[in-house]
């Protein structure tokens, strides 16, 4: 089976902005992504998932590189100043490389 | 001054949470508890109008929203003596919405003592929900430094009345008061046992999380220490007697009154951080929310009931 080199983008921030953030995929016609609640600890304090109003959550999607790349900045000018936010890019090998 | 005992379940919480101990109640629950609670509230209110003509309570209601767009007018200024704009603004939003556990414990209070109260109190509450947190959004703006980073965002005038309107307790408050009053009280009988009678231990369950939660935000108050204790006790203190001034205005009974002060004197910690965080996201939410939560929502349980209590006396 043929694996296909992609970029994944990862981001830890407020639970607030994710509607923002999904309106933002949309969008950019980014074909799928994966939410989850995230707690931990970082810059602006410790999250401890417990409390509806400081909830953070953790996003994956995965896409080609430079949409990856493109999309990470716009979310750093737009909410990197004053919210909680953490951006990674990892290279993975998907199946299916149509798909993303 | 005997403790009520849902407020001995607050008080758990918040020892096991500074005793660190791992008693944790998963976030699903919580996330469940607070929609039931508000869903009862509302369905509590809605079967109240359905008594009463509408007509009656609406200069009522016009005055509550009134009170709750002032609040936060007197407090901005206030506030700003110590505070950058924004932050003053986010708080003033805070003060002037309610915090909906405060209003059920204060009713717990009352039926206790068997002090009657109005039941369109219920409204007000909701009523109280929103205004406050349109006024500390158009304060928050009144430079173009705060518009700027709300409008980087993407947050216009839009979203945050989306969020202000339809954030998640406006909604089931609403809807809970809608739905009590096309139900009415025989529609609702078959619910009874889950939406009345099953209130107050589920308040108790709510509370013994809230302590939790408080106790997680005492490190707020030693990075903030005396600014966050003033705002959180006398803040309420003063807003208990606008609470206090509207409802003998109203001609309210003293439960009544002291329900209003209570609304007044309290804070939210759901809804206004939430709109909050999107109308002004350069305030320091930890300031506000560590007021609110962490000392004004303790305070008014612990002693500002009683004590709003005791003030409208001075006037029965």
């Amino acid at each position: 089976m043929a694996f296909y080199p992609k970029s994944m983008l990862t981001l830890v921030t407020e639970a607030v902005l994710e509607n923002d953030l999904v309106e933002l995929f949309n969008e950019r016609k980014i074909r799928g992504w994966t939410i989850v609640a995230a707690r931990g600890k970082g810059a602006h304090g410790e999250k401890r998932g417990n409390f509806d109003a400081n909830e953070n959550i953790q996003i994956e999607l995965i896409t080609d590189t430079a949409s990856a790349e493109a999309l990470a900045e716009e979310i750093m000018q737009r909410f990197g100043e004053h919210f909680a936010l953490v951006q990674w890019l990892s290279e993975v090998r998907v199946l299916r490389g149509e798909k993303f | 001054m005997q403790i009520d005992p849902v407020v001995l379940f607050f008080l758990l919480g918040l020892a096991a949470g500074l005793a660190k101990s791992d008693l944790k109640l998963p976030s699903a629950l919580y996330d469940t508890l607070s929609v039931f609670l508000l869903l009862a509230i509302g369905i509590k209110g809605g079967l109240a109008l359905a008594k009463q003509p509408i007509m009656d309570v609406l200069p009522q209601a016009m005055l509550v929203l009134l009170m709750g767009a002032i609040i936060p007018l007197l407090l901005y200024p206030l506030l700003r003596i110590r505070l950058s704009q924004v932050d003053a603004a986010s708080i003033a939003a805070h003060y002037g919405s309610t915090s909906v556990v405060t209003f059920a414990v204060c009713v717990a209070y009352l039926s206790r003592l068997n002090i009657s109260y109005e039941s369109q109190t219920t409204l007000f509450l909701v009523l109280l929900e929103m205004p406050a947190l349109v006024v500390g959004v158009i304060l928050s703006r009144l430079k173009g430094s705060a518009a700027g980073a709300a409008k980087q965002a993407g947050h216009g005038w839009g979203k945050l009345l989306h969020e202000v309107l339809l954030g998640k307790s406006v909604v089931l408050l609403i809807g809970g008061l809608l739905i009590g009053l096309i139900a009415g009280p025989q529609g609702i009988q078959p619910l009874d046992r889950m939406y009345l009678d099953l209130f107050k231990p589920v308040l108790t369950l709510f509370l013994l999380e809230m302590g939790l939660v408080v106790a997680g935000k005492f490190g707020i108050l030693r990075q903030h220490g005396a600014l966050v204790l003033a705002i959180g006790v006398g803040v309420p203190l003063a807003l208990s007697w606008i609470g206090i001034g509207f409802g003998l205005m109203m001609g309210l009974s003293p439960g009544g009154v002291v329900l209003l002060a209570t609304l007044a004197a309290s804070a939210s910690y759901i809804a206004a951080p939430a709109a909050m965080r999107m109308a002004v996201p350069q305030a320091n939410p930890a300031l506000s929310l560590g007021a609110a939560l962490g000392v004004t929502f303790p305070f008014n349980l612990l002693v500002g009931i009683p004590v709003y209590h005791q003030f409208t006396m001075l006037f029965f």
